[in-house]
C-alpha cells in the first residue's frame, strides 16, 4: 500500500459553451497523502470545484476531461468504466456538497439516505448500517444521535444538516472525501461547530480530504496544505502555516491582504444634525409569528449603520419594514421629519426615490430579460422623469461612476456579466432614483472577497461623493469592521446591543455579542482549536440549536 | 433573432423533421386555391372513383375530389385551430398573469372557478354548448377557446408565481410600478418559453378536438372541407371495400388519408415542441 493516495498529474478539463469546448482547467497537478487534508482555495470560477469533482473521476454536464491522468490508490480514472467508477464512489471516494439542503432527498428519512450507499456498495447490511449511522451521529455531535436519522430533512437546521452529510460520507468509511464549501451557507457561530467536527471526524478515521472553500480563515484551520487556483492554473501550493505567515505568489498576497483593508476616518459632522431615519419601537410579524419586537433604530446623515445577527435574527425584516414590503402591527417610521406609510404604495413617489435598496443575490434582482441600460434606465425613467438622450446620458454617467464601461455594458443582458458587475449594475439601478438612504441586505456576502473587497471600495466612495447614508445588513463581522459607523447587534427579532462601531467592538460584549465576535475565523491556524478548548461547552448554551 | 438562428443549427433531427411538417402545412393552407387541382366543394366526377389521373386520391361519395378536398381541409381545421389556440392563450394567459400578480381573493376565487369549469369533462361540456348555441364557426371557436384556456390559465398562473417571488419583482414594486407593467414588463417576458411550448401542445389538442367534435357531426359543417368531418363521411366504406386488386382496395382506404393529415401534423407539432422545450428547460445534454 503505498503512501500516496491520489495523483493527478496535468489534469485539462474542457466546457462546453457557445458551441466550443473551453478549457477550464489547464494543466494541473494534485498529490494527495493517505490522512492528509488539502485546502483548494480560489475565488468562484478558479475551478475549484471542477478540479475536486474531477478527483473522483466526475465532471459535470457539458464537461470531459480532455487529458491528465488521475490515479486513486493505482487505479486510473481517466477513461475508466462506469462501472469502475461506480465501485469508487461513495464506498472509497465520497463528496460533501455546498447545500445540504438541496443535497438532500426531501422525500427521505436522514438514515434511510446514509443507509443506501453501504448497503448498495454490500459493505454493510440495513440494520448494520443504520446502528454505523447512529454512531457517527454521536460521533459528529449531533443533538439525540438515536433519533435524529428519523427525521426529515426539513426538520433539522442547516447546520446538523450539513454535519448529516459528513457523516452520510463517512458511511463506507472512504479513503477520500470531497468538501465543496460545506460552511459557506452557514452562520458564522453554526460555521463553527461544523468545521470541528469535520475535523475531528476525518482525524479519527484518517481519511484523507480535499477542502474547497473560498474563505481563506476556514481554510486555515483545516488544512495540511493550501493550494491557491486561479483561472484554472495553480498559482502556489505549501503547507499551510508556511502559506499563511510567507505568501509568494502576487495574487496570494493580495488575497491575504483584502482581510487587513479599513476604510479612511470621516471628518466628524455636526452633532445636532437630526436623524434621518427613526425607526420606533417597530415589531413585525409574518402571520402569527413574530419576527421583529420592539426596535428602535436611529440614523443620522451620511453615516454607516451595520445590522449584524445570524440568520432568523429579524435584520432583513427590518429593512422590508424601512422599505413598505411589510407593515409593522405596531410603532412606526419617521424619515427626515416625516412619517412613513407602513404600506409602501401609499407613499408619494418622490418621497419613495429617497429610500432604495440593494439586495443580497443580484443574480435575481436583475430581471435576465432586461438589458442593462433598460435596468438602469427605468428608475430614472420613473423617478426622474428622463427620457430619450437624457436618459441615455444618465445611463452612461451611472455606468461610469459605478466603473463599468458603458459602451461594453449598456446593450448586455445580465447573464453576460459576472456577479461583482451584477452587484454593480444594482448600486446603480439604487443610485439612479438619487436616493439620501439605501439599504445594503448582505450584498458581498454572495461574492468573492477580492470582488467583495471592490464592491465596498465602491460603496466607500459613493457615500464620500454623494453624501448618501447606508444601513448595511450583514453576518459577516469582517465587512462591519470594514464600512460600518455604528453597529446594531440583533437575535431573534430583538436588538441585543447598539451603540458606535469602537464600543461594541471593544470589551465588555453583551454574551451574545461575544459569540458572534468569537465565532469569525481567524487566520491563525490555531484559533479554532484554541477556541473550542476556550468556550468548553459554554457554546451549547447559547447557541439556538 | 441571432439567437433562433443559432439554436435551430443546434437543432435535433426530429425537430428538424417537425419543421418540415408543419411547414409543409403551412404552404398547404396559405396556398390552398393554387394548389388544389378542383374547387373545394364541386362536383366534378363520378362518386367512389379509384386513385387513378386526374383524381390522384379518387372522388367521395358526391365526386367531389379527395385531394382538394385535404389541401382545403389543412386551411379549415388548421386555421380555426390556430384561431381558438390564440384566442385561448390571450384569454387564459391574461388572466393567469393577472391573478398571480395580483394574489389575494382575486387569485383564490378565479383559481378555484376555474377548477370548476375543469372538473367537467371538455367534450361533453363543449357538445352541451354547442348544443344549444349551433354548430356556427364563430360559435366552435369561442367555446373551445374558453374551454382551453382554463388550461392555459394554470399553466401561466404557476409560471408566474413562480417569477414573482424573485427579487427583481420586489424592485419593481418597492418602486411602485403598476400591475400591469409588473406583468408586461417583468413577467411576460420571462414567462414566454414554457408558454411558447405549452402553446404547440394546447393547438394539438385544440385541433384533434375540433376533429373529434367535426366527426361527431358538431364541428365544422359540409361543405366545407375538413378532415375530422372527411373521416366520418368515408369510415364506413372500410367495411365495404374489396381488397382483391389495390384500385378497389384504394376506395377503403380513403378515411385512412384524412385521419393520417391529422396524425402527422400532431406528431410533427410535437417533435417541435419537445425541442423548445427542451430549450426552455436550460438542459445541457
Amino acid at each position: 500500500m503505498s503512501d500516496i493516495l491520489l495523483d493527478m498529474k496535468n489534469v485539462m478539463i474542457e466546457g462546453r459553451s457557445d458551441r466550443q469546448w473551453k478549457p477550464i482547467i489547464k494543466g494541473v497537478d494534485l498529490t494527495l497523502k493517505r490522512g492528509e487534508i488539502l485546502g483548494l482555495i480560489g475565488e468562484s470560477g478558479a475551478g475549484k470545484s471542477t478540479l475536486g469533482l474531477a478527483a473522483m473521476g466526475y465532471t459535470k454536464g457539458g464537461c470531459r476531461i480532455s487529458g491528465g491522468s488521475i490515479n486513486f490508490d493505482g487505479i486510473e480514472l481517466v477513461g475508466a468504466s462506469d462501472e469502475a467508477l461506480r465501485q469508487l464512489r461513495g464506498k472509497r471516494i465520497a463528496y460533501v456538497a455546498q447545500s445540504a439542503a438541496s443535497a438532500f432527498n426531501p422525500a427521505f428519512k436522514l438514515i434511510n439516505q446514509f443507509t443506501e450507499a453501504p448497503v448498495q456498495h454490500g459493505v454493510l447490511s440495513k440494520a448494520e448500517a443504520q446502528s454505523d449511522a447512529i454512531e457517527l451521529y454521536r460521533k459528529i455531535r449531533l443533538p439525540n444521535p438515536e433519533t435524529i436519522g428519523f427525521r426529515y430533512p426539513h426538520q433539522v437546521s442547516g447546520g446538523q444538516l450539513q454535519r448529516a452529510m459528513t457523516a452520510m460520507a463517512m458511511a463506507c468509511r472512504p479513503d477520500l472525501i470531497i468538501f465543496d464549501e460545506p460552511t459557506t451557507a452557514l452562520d458564522v457561530t453554526t460555521q463553527i461547530e461544523v468545521l470541528a467536527a469535520i475535523r475531528d471526524i476525518v482525524r479519527a478515521y484518517n481519511t484523507a480530504a480535499i477542502y474547497i472553500t473560498h474563505d481563506l480563515a476556514v481554510v486555515a484551520q483545516m488544512a495540511d496544505h493550501i493550494k491557491v487556483l486561479l483561472r484554472g492554473e495553480e498559482v502556489e501550493q505549501a503547507p499551510a502555516r508556511e502559506m499563511l505567515s510567507n505568501p509568494q505568489e502576487d495574487y496570494t498576497k493580495s488575497l491575504w491582504a483584502v482581510r487587513e483593508f479599513r476604510r479612511a476616518p470621516r471628518p466628524p459632522r455636526d452633532a445636532n444634525e437630526a436623524p434621518l431615519l427613526v425607526v420606533e419601537n417597530v415589531s413585525a410579524a409574518y402571520g402569527p409569528v413574530k419576527i421583529l419586537d420592539n426596535v428602535s433604530v436611529t440614523i443620522k446623515r451620511g453615516s454607516t449603520v451595520a445590522v449584524v445577527g445570524e440568520s432568523g435574527s429579524g435584520k432583513s425584516t427590518l429593512a422590508r419594514v424601512i422599505m413598505g414590503l411589510l407593515p409593522p402591527i405596531e410603532g412606526g417610521i419617521v424619515y427626515d421629519g416625516t412619517a412613513l406609510e407602513g404600506v409602501g404604495a401609499k407613499r408619494k413617489r418622490g418621497l419613495k426615490r429617497h429610500i432604495q435598496m440593494i439586495h443580497q443575490m443580484a443574480d435575481t434582482a436583475l430581471n435576465p430579460k432586461h438589458r442593462i441600460k433598460d435596468i438602469i434606465g427605468r428608475p430614472l425613467q420613473f423617478f426622474i422623469g428622463l427620457k430619450g438622450a437624457a436618459k441615455e446620458a444618465r445611463i452612461r454617467e451611472l455606468l461610469t461612476l459605478i466603473e463599468l464601461d458603458p459602451d461594453e455594458f449598456m446593450h448586455r443582458f445580465p447573464s453576460e456579466l459576472s456577479g461583482g458587475q451584477k452587484q454593480r449594475i444594482c448600486i446603480a439601478r439604487a443610485l439612479a432614483a438619487e436616493p439620501d438612504f439605501i439599504i445594503c441586505d448582505e450584498v458581498t456576502s454572495a461574492l468573492d472577497q477580492l470582488v467583495a473587497e471592490g464592491i465596498l471600495r465602491l460603496l466607500d466612495r459613493l457615500q464620500r461623493e454623494l453624501d448618501l447614508t447606508y444601513m448595511f445588513i450583514t453576518h459577516d463581522i469582517a465587512t462591519v469592521r470594514f464600512i460600518a459607523d455604528e453597529v446594531v447587534v440583533m437575535q431573534h427579532g430583538v436588538i441585543v446591543e447598539q451603540g458606535l462601531k469602537d464600543d461594541i467592538f471593544t470589551p465588555p460584549h453583551a454574551p451574545y455579542t461575544e459569540l458572534l465576535l468569537s465565532s469569525v475565523p481567524e487566520m491563525d491556524p490555531d484559533w479554532l482549536s484554541n477556541l473550542l478548548t476556550a468556550r468548553d461547552g459554554k457554546i451549547a448554551q447559547v447557541d439556538p440549536e | 433573432m441571432n439567437n433562433l438562428v443559432f439554436h435551430l443549427r443546434d437543432a435535433p433531427v426530429s425537430a428538424w423533421a417537425g419543421i418540415v411538417i408543419v411547414a409543409f402545412y403551412a404552404v398547404l393552407a396559405i396556398l390552398a386555391p393554387v394548389l388544389a387541382p378542383y374547387a373545394e366543394s364541386a362536383s366534378v366526377a363520378a362518386q367512389y372513383q379509384p386513385w387513378i389521373a386526374p383524381h390522384y386520391l379518387g372522388t367521395d361519395a358526391l365526386g367531389r375530389d379527395v385531394m382538394s378536398r385535404l389541401i382545403y381541409g389543412a386551411r379549415n381545421t388548421v386555421g380555426i385551430a390556430l384561431a381558438t389556440t390564440i384566442l385561448a392563450f390571450t384569454l387564459g394567459a391574461s388572466w393567469g398573469l393577472l391573478a398571480a400578480t395580483l394574489g389575494g381573493w382575486f387569485d383564490t376565487i378565479s383559481a378555484r372557478a376555474i377548477d370548476v369549469l375543469m372538473a367537467i369533462p371538455p367534450l361533453i361540456f363543449a357538445l352541451l354548448i354547442l348544443t344549444i348555441t349551433g354548430t356556427s364557426v364563430v360559435a366552435l371557436i369561442l367555446v373551445i377557446a374558453i374551454l382551453d384556456s382554463t388550461r392555459v390559465f394554470r399553466l401561466s398562473r404557476a409560471v408566474a408565481q413562480g417569477i414573482l417571488t424573485m427579487d427583481y419583482i420586489e424592485v419593481a414594486r418597492m418602486r411602485g410600478e403598476s400591475v400591469f407593467w409588473l406583468i408586461r414588463k417583468e413577467v411576460l417576458p420571462n414567462a414566454a418559453s414554457p408558454l411558447i411550448a405549452e402553446f404547440g401542445l394546447r393547438f394539438c389538442f385544440v385541433f384533434l378536438f375540433i376533429s373529434a367534435l367535426s366527426f361527431l357531426g358538431l364541428g365544422i359543417q359540409p361543405p366545407t372541407a375538413d378532415w375530422g368531418g372527411m373521416v366520418r363521411e368515408s369510415a364506413k366504406l372500410i367495411a365495404f371495400a374489396n381488397f382483391s386488386s389495390w384500385q378497389s382496395a384504394t376506395f377503403g382506404l380513403a378515411p385512412l388519408l384524412p385521419a393520417g393529415a391529422i396524425a402527422l401534423l400532431t406528431i410533427g407539432v410535437n417533435l417541435v415542441v419537445d425541442w423548445v422545450l427542451h430549450l426552455s428547460s436550460g438542459l445541457k445534454e
